[in-house]
């Protein structure tokens, strides 16, 4: 059971009711559940819009696009039934936010999924999760089991006239899935690969009927906003942020842990003071501050705020939260080596610019970890990642290109060394077991 | 009762499976879940189950291949009773998840996607698990066991051998 951790600068909003017992239907209620969902069926779509709007709430899966603005493009009127696509595919690594979440406060979800619902005008909602998450997809069922006894789902709502379900699954194992497109091919017996946009999914989208795509974290969101007042939670973090962010601080620190800060917390203090500063004593060597995607951070760089704008100045991303801390020990030739092995193993082969550079990033690091590279190496990786960059129908051409490119460019001489025969950092992976399964 | 005559399933997962192409509002919908269920009862895709779950949702065989060869966790042959899913992503490899990889080679004799002669355990290296901040993490089937030693790890393949492990299915 992952283990919970708290810290005197936390704000809880979306985590407040973990390790309450809140998977209870009954517990849920008694914290102040199911109350938001009421209220926006009293006061209708239009009042949910403006308060998610005036919330700043941005996406919490990592693309932080604002979230009342993505709920307000479905058109009102639609000849096909619209849906709301819940994304708990949390695959990014470093990544587990939506974990604890799905495990201690499944109805926040199951709320939210209902206000969306509410706010665009659909009857169904799916709550999709990551294969790997069977145990919490049984939480859910249970959670949404309960909903539907009580009332709460199914026809007539609270005794309101309104309808509304909700459908339960997994996946089978995929990183793609998590894109948004590639997850409707999914949750439609297919093939997970991308499809290619526009047209958007807010006007056509799963079963071509328009439909919202939402992360768990950022639809658990959505009644806090509504009890609190769009306002009030856009006060609690930085301009145009809105609110607070559950953050996977993974790594060499002394206390990892999902917690929940203020968007534009800053960067260090999340590492040194939140999470107990750097494992054993050691020096930082760098940060990927937000899942495995993010460009690299330098201990230099730290000094900032964690918010999608701050980050995106300083040339990398807020990502899906997932903060990955590396000490002094770690090689980034490895580093980037797995990293690259990750995205070559999860490309989907839709696009040839990310199958075939992902591979050949793949090898030619391969190449250079085992002892092989030359001094054309390192420009070539670089080469190859940046003709990745754009290319490709979904997003995990550039999340595989973007890592890259910053390791090569903010490492080029450990690069540079490394194929001298100068190896920096502790290597781990021997070459058994590279060729063994990647 | 079972739409389909002559099933391979059990009675309850018959009954789930005539429930399930029934929720969606198209019955495809259904196949990803119902790979994963029948992978849970039978063990693996054979092709029996791909020529049933073909029949149960109007698809071609074709189609039901095309459809599981995308999906990492589904296997089209049989694994051990339990499947030991060792994550050596980022996080998992700055904690030790190489080192609870070789751990788990030399202990249970076997390699990458390969089984024990007593069919009890198998073996694999997965990608991200979603356990990165209690790392180094497993999967044993569909349990998470997380915060890793060598140690801890004999504790549980002890257990699991001992038919003490948890499986949730």
């Amino acid at each position: 059971m992952p283990a919970l951790v708290s810290h005197p600068d936390e704000v809880k909003v979306v985590s407040r009711r973990f390790g309450m017992g809140a998977t209870d239907i009954d517990k849920y209620v008694e914290l102040d559940g199911y109350k938001a969902v009421q209220q926006a069926i009293a006061k209708g779509p239009e009042w949910i819009i403006t308060e998610m709007k005036a919330s700043g709430l941005r996406g919490r899966g990592g693309a932080g696009f604002p979230t009342g603005m993505k709920w307000s493009f479905v058109p009102k009127q639609s000849e096909k039934p619209k849906y709301v696509l819940v994304n708990g595919d949390e695959s990014e690594p470093g990544t587990c936010k939506d974990h604890v979440l799905f495990l201690h406060d499944p109805h926040a979800v199951i709320e939210g999924t209902m206000i969306a619902g509410l706010a665009i005008g659909s009857k169904l909602g799916f709550i999709y999760l990551r294969g790997e998450y069977r145990y919490l997809l049984k939480i859910v069922e249970k959670a949404v089991a309960d909903a539907y006894a009580k009332g709460f789902l199914g026809k007539n709502i609270f005794g309101t006239g309104v309808d509304f379900d909700i459908i339960t699954q997994t996946g089978a194992g995929a990183y793609e899935v998590g894109e948004e497109s590639a997850l409707m091919e999914s949750l439609e017996g297919k093939r997970g690969v991308p499809r290619i946009k526009p047209p958007f999914p807010a006007v056509v989208g799963l079963y071509g009927g328009p439909t919202v795509i939402n992360n768990a974290e950022t639809i658990a969101n959505a009644p806090h906003i509504l009890l609190m007042g769009g306002e009030a939670y856009a006060k609690l973090g930085s301009e145009r942020n809105g609110g607070t962010r559950l953050f996977g601080i993974s790594g060499h620190v002394e206390r990892p842990g999902v917690y929940e800060l203020p968007m534009g917390y800053n960067l260090k203090r999340a590492i040194y003071e939140v999470a107990g500063g750097i494992k054993d004593g050691k020096t930082l060597k760098a940060v990927v501050p937000g899942g495995s995607s993010c460009p690299v951070m330098l201990p230099e760089e730290i000094d900032i705020g964690l918010d999608f704008d701050q980050m995106g100045k300083a040339g990398t991303m807020l990502g899906s939260g997932g903060i990955v801390v590396l000490d002094e020990t770690v090689s980034i030739v490895e580093f980037a080596l797995r990293t690259i092995a990750f995205y070559q193993h999860e490309s989907c082969g839709w696009c040839i610019p990310c199958r075939e550079g992902t591979d050949w990033i793949k090898k030619t690091l391969t190449r250079v970890y085992n002892g092989g590279g030359n001094k054309k190496d390192v420009a070539n990786v670089q080469y190859l990642a940046e003709n990745m960059l754009g290319r490709t129908f979904c997003p995990l051409g550039d999340a595989a290109a973007m890592p890259t490119i910053a390791f090569v460019k903010k490492f080029r001489k450990e690069f540079e060394d490394y194929i001298e025969g100068n190896k920096a950092g502790t290597p781990i992976i021997t070459v058994e077991q590279l060729v063994g399964a990647h | 009762m079972s739409t389909v005559a002559n099933t391979i399933f059990s009675p309850e997962t018959a009954a789930r499976f005539d429930k399930l192409v029934t929720i969606y509002p198209l019955k495809r919908s259904a196949l990803v879940p119902m790979l994963l269920y029948a992978q849970d009862e039978i063990g693996y895709i054979s092709d029996a189950v791909v020529t049933e779950i073909a029949q149960r949702i109007d698809l071609l065989e074709l189609d039901v291949h095309n459809v599981l060869s995308y999906y990492s966790m589904l296997r089209t042959k049989p694994a051990g009773k339990y499947n030991v899913q060792v994550c050596t992503n980022i996080s998992c490899m700055l904690r030790g998840g190489y080192e609870i990889l070789d751990h788990c080679k030399h202990k249970l004799g076997i390699g990458h996607k390969e089984t024990t002669k007593d069919g009890v355990f198998s073996l694999e290296e997965v990608e991200c698990i979603g356990a990165c901040c209690w790392a180094p993490a497993i999967q044993i089937n569909y349990d998470f066991h997380d915060d890793l030693t060598p140690d801890k790890v004999d504790v549980l393949f002890q257990m699991y051998r001992d038919g003490q492990g948890k499986d949730v299915k």
